[in-house]
Formats: C-alpha cells, structure tokens, sequence
C-alpha cells in the first residue's frame, strides 16, 4: 500500500503542494475582498450596499466550475496581461469564495446586540469607529465557526482547479489512472492528505474559540 | 439591523455620503466600461460570433445540455434527500450499531471533496468491477455529498425542536418511530425548508462538475460551441449565455429559499436558536 505513494511521490508531492498554495493565496483573498464587500454591505451609502450586494449575488449563482471555465477559457481571448493558469486558479477562487466571506461576516455583524450599536452611538462614535472598536471585535466571536466552515470548502474546492491545467490533488486520481496504479489504493491517500489538511483548520478554530470564549 | 449601525446623516454627512456614492458608481462604471471595450475591441460583441443562436440545431442542443444538466439534478435531489433522511434518523438511533456506521458515513462523505469523489467513481470504479458512467458517477457523488449534508442539517432540525414536542409525545403514548415520524421530522421540515432549498442550489451548481467527466451539460456544451470556427469560435458570448442561464436557474431556486424563510419567521416557524442562520451557514457550506 505504501508502495503507491513511495512510487508516485512527485505526484503526491506536486499535488499537495499546490493544493496548500492555492488554498493559502485564494483563502487570503477570499478574507480580504469578502470583508471589503461586507463593509460596503453595511455602510450608509446606498450605491456601495448595491455593489456588495450585487456582487454577492452574481457569485452565489453561479457554479465555481463556470468561474474557472471564464478565467481559463474566455479571459484569454480579451487579450489582457497573460497571466498563468495558477494565477487564474487563485482569482477564480478568491472571487467566488469572497462572496461567502461577505455573508458569513455580514450576519456576524447581525448578531452583535442593537443596544451595543445604540451604546456607541450615543457615546459618540463614528460609523468607523463602531465598526472596528465595538461591533467586530464581538461579531469575531460568532464568525470563528461558519468562517471555518467557509475556508474547509474553500480547501475542497481547490480541487475544481484540476480540471483547468492545474495540478494539484485532485488531478491525482486521473493521473494515477493514466499510469495504471490501483485507484483504490490511491483514493485512500488522497482522503488522508486531505484529512491531515483539516486538521490544522479545526485546530485554529478551537485554539481561536477557546481564547475569545468570554461570556458576553 | 445594520441601519443601527449609524445615525440619520446630517446635511455634511449626506453631502459626503453622495460624494462616496458617487465615486463608487465612477468606479464601477470605469471597471465595466474597460470590460466591455475589451469585449468590444476583441470583437466579441460582432454580428457572426453570435449567429450560432439563430440555428435551430444548436438551439435544440443547448436545450438538451439544459435538459441534462437538470435531468441531474433532479435525479441527484430527489436521492440526496431520502439519502439525508435515512441518516439524519440512524444518527439520532439509540442503537450504537446504526448511531455510529452513520455517523461515520456521513461525516466521510462531507470531508471528501466532490470531485475527488466523482474522479474515484469515473475512474477507479470500473477497476474493481462498477462501470457506472458519467450520469450515474455525477449523480452518485452528488447524493453522497448533499445528502451527507441534508443528514446533518434534518438532524440539527430535529434537535432544533423544543424538548416539550418529544416529551409530550411519549407521555401520550407514542412510539418512538411515531414521534419521530409524526412529531419531530415535521416540525424539522418545516424549520429547516430555507436551508434545504439552499443546499439543492449548492446541488444545481456542482451539477456542472460534470463539466469535468465530460457528462454532456451547459457547461460541456459551452465549450463545443466555443470551438466552432465557422462563428470564429466564440467562446465568451457562449461563456455569457450559459452563464445567465446558472444565474436565472439559481438566483430562482435561492428566492424561493428567501420567501420560505420570511414565511416560516412570519409563521414563527423559525428555530428557536438566536443565530440559528449563523449554524445553518455552518452546517451548508
């Protein structure tokens, strides 16, 4: 059994390896697009509102395999800046995950108690400064487990890449097929690497639970 | 409840918020109008990339595609719910020997990715003896997968319903399969209809993973018409069309996600958890 994964270790390798910088690069844009786009979701001004939601919307809608066909595809043929496959990767999964980041923070925002908002506001606080010294720092709390949630998906999702010339784990099974090796053998690695990536995700949530379980 | 989050803008603010609005909108324009030259300017907006609409054979082919890929999903939904059915009411069994194979089943087929999934019955299958083909491989990854989901999200529907419903059953003397049957799964249902409508939009989107079996969908079919060089393969106008066909198909099915959710907090048919959207959230995605 062990044989497989000792005879296609550049595959394993490769592949892994890919998968976690697809995974880190994307989740890093997912978190810093969505978080812009609930911002602009919960502002006072209504053009921002629209755009935010609109744009969760349109991604919402969409299946992520059509936003990897547009990037891998159609983008060539507006004939921008040539970019690699990998980097199309990255954006077609920043992109898509963003719009889950947005409503996961969002209703986190929603959770927070009015009164705390009123609170602030007769204390005299700015929008800004309600935002990021009250309301976030107690949305963060409610946010830690479906954000997880997200990112496990996002890790799952890095697999569509395989389809469009990316190699990454998900591109292993085909290519052990191509070479002939027993499949079965293979899918047992492929579902422990991935179970060894999750680990580290629970890990952090329960790390990140545990220091901001303050009561309320 | 984030209009709370500021106060009704003065005159300074209101000048300024329109000031943000406006730029906002400039942006916007600005991003769409360099989108649109370059569409423009790459001759995607021409008269012949866009004449393979008016055949009535590539008409009825991309109703085919459009058949197919619903014809999977509502194979794959149908499956997906019996499927999250059956285990959501083994996970909640006081017998040990169906409490813990279904929980490890369904938490197996939650952790694995679906592609991965449907690679291993497209390619590896047929190794041990199953040839199941792209249909029943797209379909079969589907309801593992969603229907892992569906369990874990009937289940925390039934734990959802008030403790009284159960007791008050048993008092009246009420099998434990007829108050899980007549009491609790009802009232699971009826709370839970918003999320299991946005699972099937998850399902009705990862239909296009079939793209990557080859199963013969709107995705497929984008990609064969996006070759033909008699239209100087036009690949984004199919891009956009298929495109707008997921969005209406989906931003249909997640309205009705939206309408049931209003009703069921008019009715007070929510959950009784606070944040019962955040655990939902949790449990969908």
């Amino acid at each position: 059994m062990i044989e497989l994964l000792l005879d296609n270790r550049d595959l394993f390798i490769t592949g892994f390896l890919h998968t976690i910088l697809l995974f880190l690069l994307a989740g890093l844009g997912a978190l810093i697009i969505g978080t812009l786009l609930a911002a602009m979701r919960v502002s006072p001004v209504p053009a921002l509102q629209l755009v935010g939601t609109g744009y969760v919307t349109i991604f919402r809608n969409t299946p992520l395999t059509l936003v990897f066909f547009f990037f891998t595809f159609a983008y060539p043929r507006l004939e921008l800046v040539n970019v690699s496959f990998f980097t199309r990767a990255v954006l077609a999964l920043a992109m898509y995950t963003a719009a889950f980041v947005c409503e996961v923070v969002r209703s986190g925002i929603n959770t927070v108690d009015v009164g705390q908002f009123e609170a602030s506001r007769a204390l005299g606080f700015t929008f800004s400064q309600t935002l990021t010294t009250v309301v976030v720092p107690q949305a963060i709390r409610s946010v830690v487990p479906p954000m997880t949630s997200v990112l496990n998906s996002l890790l799952k999702n890095t697999t569509i890449a395989a389809g469009f010339s990316v190699l990454e784990a998900g591109q292993i099974t085909p290519a052990l097929s191509e070479r002939g090796a027993p499949l079965l053998i293979g899918m047992f690695w492929i579902a422990v690497g991935f179970g060894i990536l999750v680990v580290p995700l629970t890990a952090t949530q329960r790390a990140l639970e545990k220091r901001w379980s303050v009561a309320r | 409840m984030s209009s709370a989050l500021y106060d009704l803008p003065g005159p300074r603010a209101r000048v300024r918020n329109k000031a943000i609005g406006v730029l906002a909108i400039l942006c916007i324009v600005a991003l769409a109008g360099f989108v649109g030259y370059r569409f423009w300017a790459t001759g995607q907006f021409e008269g012949p990339k866009w004449e393979w609409l008016l055949y009535k054979d590539l008409q009825l082919q991309l109703f085919a595609a459009l058949g197919a890929t619903l014809g999977a999903f509502v194979v794959a939904a149908l499956l997906a719910l019996a499927f999250g059915l059956l285990f959501a009411v083994a996970r909640l069994s006081e017998h040990w020997w169906l409490r813990t194979p279904a929980f490890a089943i369904v938490e197996f087929f939650r952790a694995i990715p679906l592609v991965v999934m449907i690679f291993f019955l497209f390619y590896a299958a047929p190794q041990a003896g199953i040839t199941l083909g792209v249909f029943w491989s797209l379909v079969v990854s589907l309801t593992l997968y969603n229907g892992s989901v569906l369990a874990e999200v009937f289940r925390a529907g039934m734990q959802a319903v008030p403790r009284g419903q159960r007791e008050a059953a048993y008092a009246l003397g009420l099998r434990k399969n007829q108050v899980m049957r007549a009491v609790l799964l009802p009232q699971a249902i009826q709370a839970m209809l918003p999320t299991i409508v946005s699972q099937l939009v998850v399902l009705l989107k990862d239909t296009a993973l079939g793209y990557l079996i080859t199963y013969q969908e709107l995705l497929n079919e984008a990609r064969y018409l996006g070759s033909l060089t008699e239209f100087g393969r036009p690949i984004i106008p199919t891009a956009l069309v298929i495109g707008t066909i997921y969005i209406t198909l989906c931003t249909a099915l997640s309205a009705l996600a939206g309408y049931l959710e209003r009703r069921s907090r008019r009715t007070g048919r929510a959950l009784p958890t606070p944040d019962a959207r955040l655990v939902t959230a949790e449990l969908a995605t």
